[in-house]
Formats: structure tokens, C-alpha cells, sequence
């Protein structure tokens, strides 16, 4: 399917919560694998347990969440167990993280172009191997702040540099966060519901943005959003995640086309789309169980209309049920 | 089928002044609603989208009248909402309701459901007693599909869905006429956003209601409404029979809004980004077309003619000097 490198290999990834003075399982045994210039889509519902995923990677989780097994390696480095400063360097030159609000991101009382030469002044080499002068940085950086922000497609540049983020759209901030993570030529890049809080018409420019620059970059990318739609314009492959597992993993296209997990295929025909015409969405019935107190055997088998005997004893293992997908429901397991 | 109107809507605008320095000798304002005109026929779902800040939610509350117009009439079943007296208001309230995007923020965390229901009805002067109030509530709860268990509960005891499900039943309670739905989906998950859908047309059609369906999601506007108005700066741009406008739009705005929405279907041709930057501000409201800065139809009559919203086809209504140019056709 892909044969180029792996940039990302989540293993039997398990995260504990603490809830009320008591360790929870928040992430059940995640796997998943994002190969250089391609896309992954993290689909879920909130309390899915994407975002955690997403978190683990750089090892930004909240200081109630503790990781209890597994294994997570950026270009074939393990990164769990690594020191706080080890992790900082890992932060700041192999993963970028885009997150849904920039406002909160960006430094208020520091213009843009200021931002970026930042970035410059704790890592200079990303200006290139020459020893220069203060003051040649200085010009370089301002140059590169200009050039970068030219990348994400920023009209008017030269201008947004000496601009402070009040100044800004939500979708100019957004971009210049983009832009302030791909100045560390990052091998990943975390988008965290990053149009969330924009409008459409803005949101289709951002999209239209990482969609190129997928294209113009190579840009590696770990796209966690709650819309379908975004999912099926920008990832390669997707995982949807339930209650703290991946219960379908597979390319974008047999996804929408074949959805093999029950809830993976409600959640597809629970959405209006603009497509569907008058047909009627089908609701899921029921409820996203809480974390602290969840069903028995498989998590999703309250709401599922082929739920059978094992469902409610036993959590389904995943299985392959053909190349390039794994499966986690009994229905399958059964059939191999 | 025949049109009734039960609300009527003429060159309603909302202007907040905005606190400028004691320099400037001119007061600023924001026309957050600036000479609206539409009508809602009975037992329809009129939708009105639109990006945030294009005036939607003012709409609203200047249509439930908790905030007073600064220009412009609203008819409600033929009498002019300005003018109504303490008992008509009553009587109006009764009539028409309200249900917020979000319901936590609509619910007093520290009052039981069955107090926050109960509550209007003695306000309203629907409910004589306690016991007939409750029996009420109860009724209410039962048509939302919640268990009457519920109503001993706080707020946060309850999930995000069934939230939602209380505040439908409190504006249900009083057996209104006209609900309006201001996002009354926007802060449930997918799945529980097609209960509530189903749920809300159900309800309109067992108890002959009317809705004014207020949303930024398009495909939720266009799966339950019968018409569409699409607001741009505080003026309505666009308005057709919801089938129409979403396979013909006229004005290149509503193209642009349409095309913006991701299709769930890898398969299905990559977006395009047709609106250009971001939408201009409400305080200095663009010369001329207020969409002319993003659109890429452009003429110089854009930059200088307002356009006027005009009925180009039965039902059809738009504000564009080029509405065929924007169709692409």
C-alpha cells in the first residue's frame, strides 16, 4: 500500500485518566502508522479519545493523563520514556501541532514577524550552515518570516510581519500558525480540528492550503477533525476511533465506499449532507458511554443494531479482514 | 398549498452603537441587521444560514423581542409585535418560542428540570396549579422522548443530547406556534445531532408547528427546510425554496458558501475556495455590493450600486447586478 518510510508508528498505545482520585483507561491499545507524505484522518466523536492520541505523540498530555503501555516512534525512535528535554527537542524540530483556536497561540504583544524570528533565534541553523552576524540573522530571519508566510499563501506578507495578531482573521491567524510550524521543516504535522472554529468559506481556504501543501512540501499529516467531509477531501487513510479505541483503520476510499464496522457505517449515514438529497439520515441511538463507567465487552454493542452474544462479554480483538484494514468487532472475528 | 403567513418581516434593521473615542466626534455603530424583509408561511421551516456575524442570531432575538429593532415592523399572525400591550405580550410569548445553540448555557445549573419547566408556565399564566403544571412538564418531557425521572435532575447530571431535548420541551411547554431554532444543533455530536433532527420534525409535524431554523450548517438547513434565505452583512443576499437554492443558486455568495462545504465522498471533486478573504466589517460596510471585496465576479457597478434584493423567478430572490454570471451559466 505504501512502501515509503514511516514517520509515525503508535503501538498498543494505552493512557489512564485520572477522574475523581481514580486511573481510568482512556486510549485501549491504539495502533496506527502514518507513512511520509501521507495523510491520516483521526475521526471521532468527542471523548473519542483522538485528541489523547494526538497528544501522546510530543508528550504534551494533560497532567492528569499518564501513559501505561506501548510504544510510539517518530522515524523509528521511540519516543516514550524520553527525557522532558529530549522531548523539548523533539518539540521543536520533528513535530508541528496546529490546534483549533489560534488566538491562544500566538503571543499578543509580539508582532508576527517578531514571532517567527523567534523561532530563528533558538535555532539559528534553520537559517543554513554559514556563521553569520546579529545583525545578518536578524535581516534573514525577517526574510524567511516573509517567505514562509508566502508559503501558506498569506496575501500580502511583507505587511502581516509587522502586524500583531489582534490584527488578524481567524483565518490569517491560523495560517501563520501553519506557517510557524513548517519553519522547523517538521517530518509531522498535527492538525488538531483546525477549522473547527472558522467559517466555511474560510475553512475551504485553509483546507485548500494543506491540501497543496501536501503537494508542494511532502507534507506528513495527522489530521484529527469530526467531519467526514474534510476527511474524505484530505486523508489517504483514516481511523475512527470509539470510546478510546480504533475500531476501523483502512484507506479513505474502501472507508466511505465499504464501511465494515457498524459504527463506522452509522456515523457515515447519521450525518446530512448536502449530497443526500432528501433522503432521511439515519440517527445512532443512544449515547457515547462515559469513560468511567463503560459497557461491558465491546463499547459500541448498546447502540448496535448487529450486536449478538459475544458482544456484550468480550472486547473484539482487531482483525484484518482483507489487506490494508484492520476491524474490531465480532462480526468479523467470527467469519476468519 | 395555501400561504398564510404567520410572520412578517419588513426592513427590520439593528444598529449597536460602539463606544468610540472622546477624539471622534462621530458615533460609530455596527448594522448588525440592516433592512431585512421575509415572510414565514404556516406550518413551514424557514432556514436562515450565514457566516458568524452576518446578523442570523440578532434576527432572532429581535423576532422574540428581547432586543427592540431600530428600524423595521414584524407582524406576528397579522398584529405588529411593537405594539403590543402587557397581555398581548403575554399572549405573544406564549405563541413564540425560542431554543438556543447551547443548553447548558440556557439552563440555571443550580435549578431541577422539572422547576426550569414549571417555571413559565406560572409566568405565562398557562398552569393555575402546581399539580396541573407538573402533569405539564410531564407531557412535555414524554413528547421529547426523555424519561419523567429526568425531571428531578440538575443540568449537569444530564448529557449534551438530553440537554438539548429539555429546552426543546420548556419552549413546547406552553404550546407555541412559531419555535425559533437558533444552532440547535451545533454543540451535539454527529450522532446524537441526527436524534435531535428527527426529533424536531416529528414534533412539527404532530404539533402543526412552524420553524425559523437558524444554522451555519447548510446541509442541516437544507434537509429541514422548505425555504432558505442566506444572509450576508446583515442583509438577506439570497432566498429560493430550499431545492432550488442549493442546485441553482443565483448570488455568487451563496455558490461560494455551497462549494465550501467538504463533500463526504473521497471520490467527489476537491473544494474550491470561490469567496476570497474573509467577510468585510460590519462597522465600515464595503461601498456598493457587500460582497463585491470577495467576489471574483467583480464589475465596477459592484463597487458603486447596491444591489437591490429582487425576484428574479417565482419565489426566487436575489441581490447581485450578475446573478447568471455567478450560476456559471
Amino acid at each position: 500500500m505504501n512502501d515509503r518510510p514511516a514517520v509515525l508508528e503508535i503501538e498498543g498505545l494505552n493512557v489512564e485518566l485520572s477522574i475523581s482520585g481514580r486511573w481510568v483507561p482512556a486510549l485501549n491499545q491504539v495502533n496506527l502508522a502514518i507513512h511520509r507524505g501521507e495523510a491520516l484522518g483521526l475521526i471521532g466523536e468527542s471523548g473519542s479519545g483522538k485528541s489523547l492520541t494526538a497528544l501522546s505523540v510530543p508528550g504534551l498530555l494533560p497532567a492528569n493523563a499518564r501513559v501505561t503501555g506501548g510504544s510510539i516512534r517518530l522515524m523509528g525512535e521511540e519516543l516514550l520514556g524520553k527525557t522532558e528535554q529530549e522531548l523539548n527537542k523533539l518539540r521543536s524540530r520533528s513535530v508541528a501541532l496546529v490546534f483549533q483556536n489560534p488566538t491562544s497561540y500566538l503571543n499578543p504583544v509580539l508582532t508576527i514577524g517578531q514571532q517567527i524570528a523567534e523561532i530563528f533565534e533558538v535555532s539559528p541553523e534553520l537559517l543554513g550552515p554559514a556563521r553569520m552576524s546579529r545583525r545578518e540573522q536578524r535581516r534573514l530571519a525577517r526574510e524567511k518570516a516573509v517567505e514562509y508566510l508566502r508559503l501558506v499563501k498569506t496575501p500580502d506578507p511583507e505587511r502581516i510581519v509587522r502586524q500583531y495578531p489582534f490584527e488578524l482573521s481567524g483565518g490569517m491567524q491560523q495560517r501563520t500558525v501553519i506557517a510557524m510550524g513548517l519553519v522547523r521543516r517538521p517530518h509531522l504535522v498535527i492538525a488538531d480540528e483546525i477549522t473547527t472554529a472558522l467559517d466555511v468559506t474560510v475553512q475551504a481556504q485553509i483546507l485548500a492550503l494543506l491540501a497543496e501543501l501536501r503537494r508542494s512540501i511532502d507534507m506528513t499529516l495527522l489530521l484529527i477533525t469530526h467531519d467526514m467531509g474534510i476527511i474524505a477531501q484530505l486523508a489517504d487513510s483514516v481511523a475512527v476511533m470509539y470510546s478510546g479505541s480504533v475500531i476501523e483503520y483502512a484507506d479513505a476510499r474502501s472507508l466511505f465506499r465499504t464501511p465494515k464496522h457498524p459504527y463506522a457505517k452509522a456515523l457515515l449515514e447519521a450525518v446530512p449532507t448536502l449530497q443526500s438529497g432528501d433522503t432521511i439520515f439515519r440517527p445512532i441511538p443512544g449515547g457515547i458511554p462515559a469513560i468511567t463507567d463503560p459497557p461491558p465487552g465491546c463499547r459500541y454493542h448498546p447502540r448496535c443494531s448487529h450486536a449478538f452474544a459475544p458482544c456484550s462479554v468480550t472486547v473484539p480483538a482487531p482483525v484484518l479482514p482483507e489487506a490494508g484494514r484492520v476491524v474490531a468487532c465480532h462480526l468479523y472475528s467470527a467469519a476468519s | 398549498m395555501t400561504r398564510a403567513p404567520i410572520l412578517q418581516v419588513r426592513g427590520l434593521s439593528k444598529r449597536f452603537p460602539i463606544r468610540s473615542s472622546w477624539l471622534e466626534r462621530k458615533p460609530a455603530f455596527v448594522k448588525a441587521v440592516d433592512g431585512v424583509d421575509f415572510q414565514i408561511d404556516a406550518g413551514e421551516t424557514f432556514g436562515l444560514v450565514g457566516e458568524s456575524g452576518c446578523g442570523k442570531t440578532t434576527v432572532a432575538t429581535l423576532l422574540v423581542k428581547l432586543l427592540e429593532p431600530s428600524g423595521g415592523e414584524i407582524r406576528f399572525a397579522g398584529q405588529d409585535t411593537a405594539r403590543l400591550n402587557a397581555a398581548a405580550i403575554r399572549e405573544f410569548r406564549k405563541q413564540v418560542q425560542i431554543v438556543f445553540q447551547d443548553p447548558y448555557g440556557s439552563l440555571d445549573p443550580r435549578q431541577t428540570m422539572l422547576s426550569a419547566l414549571i417555571e413559565p408556565l406560572f409566568v405565562l399564566g398557562i398552569a393555575g396549579s402546581r399539580a396541573q403544571a407538573i402533569e405539564h412538564a410531564r407531557r412535555a418531557f414524554e413528547m421529547v422522548g426523555l424519561d419523567a425521572e429526568l425531571l428531578r435532575r440538575l443540568p449537569h447530571e444530564l448529557s449534551g443530547g438530553q440537554r438539548q431535548r429539555v429546552v426543546i420541551a420548556r419552549a413546547l411547554a406552553v404550546g407555541p406556534r412559531l419555535i425559533i431554532l437558533d444552532e440547535p444543533t451545533s454543540s451535539v455530536d454527529v450522532s446524537v445531532q441526527a436524534q435531535i433532527l428527527t426529533l424536531l420534525e416529528e414534533l412539527k409535524r404532530r404539533q402543526r408547528l412552524t420553524y425559523l431554523l437558524i444554522s451555519h450548517n447548510l446541509a442541516v438547513v437544507r434537509h429541514m427546510s422548505n425555504t432558505v434565505a442566506v444572509m450576508y452583512l446583515g442583509r438577506i443576499v439570497e432566498q429560493a425554496e430550499s431545492a432550488t437554492l442549493f442546485s441553482a443558486p443565483l448570488h455568487p455568495y451563496t455558490a461560494a458558501l455551497i462549494s465550501a462545504i467538504p463533500i463526504p465522498d473521497p471520490d467527489a471533486p476537491r473544494l474550491t475556495a470561490l469567496a476570497q478573504g474573509d467577510v468585510s466589517s460590519p462597522v465600515n460596510t464595503p461601498s456598493g455590493c457587500r460582497y463585491h471585496p470577495r467576489c471574483p465576479y467583480a464589475q465596477d457597478v459592484c463597487r458603486h450600486d447596491d444591489p437591490l434584493l429582487r425576484e428574479l423567478q417565482p419565489g426566487h430572490r436575489v441581490a447581485c447586478h450578475f446573478p447568471a454570471v455567478a450560476a456559471g451559466r
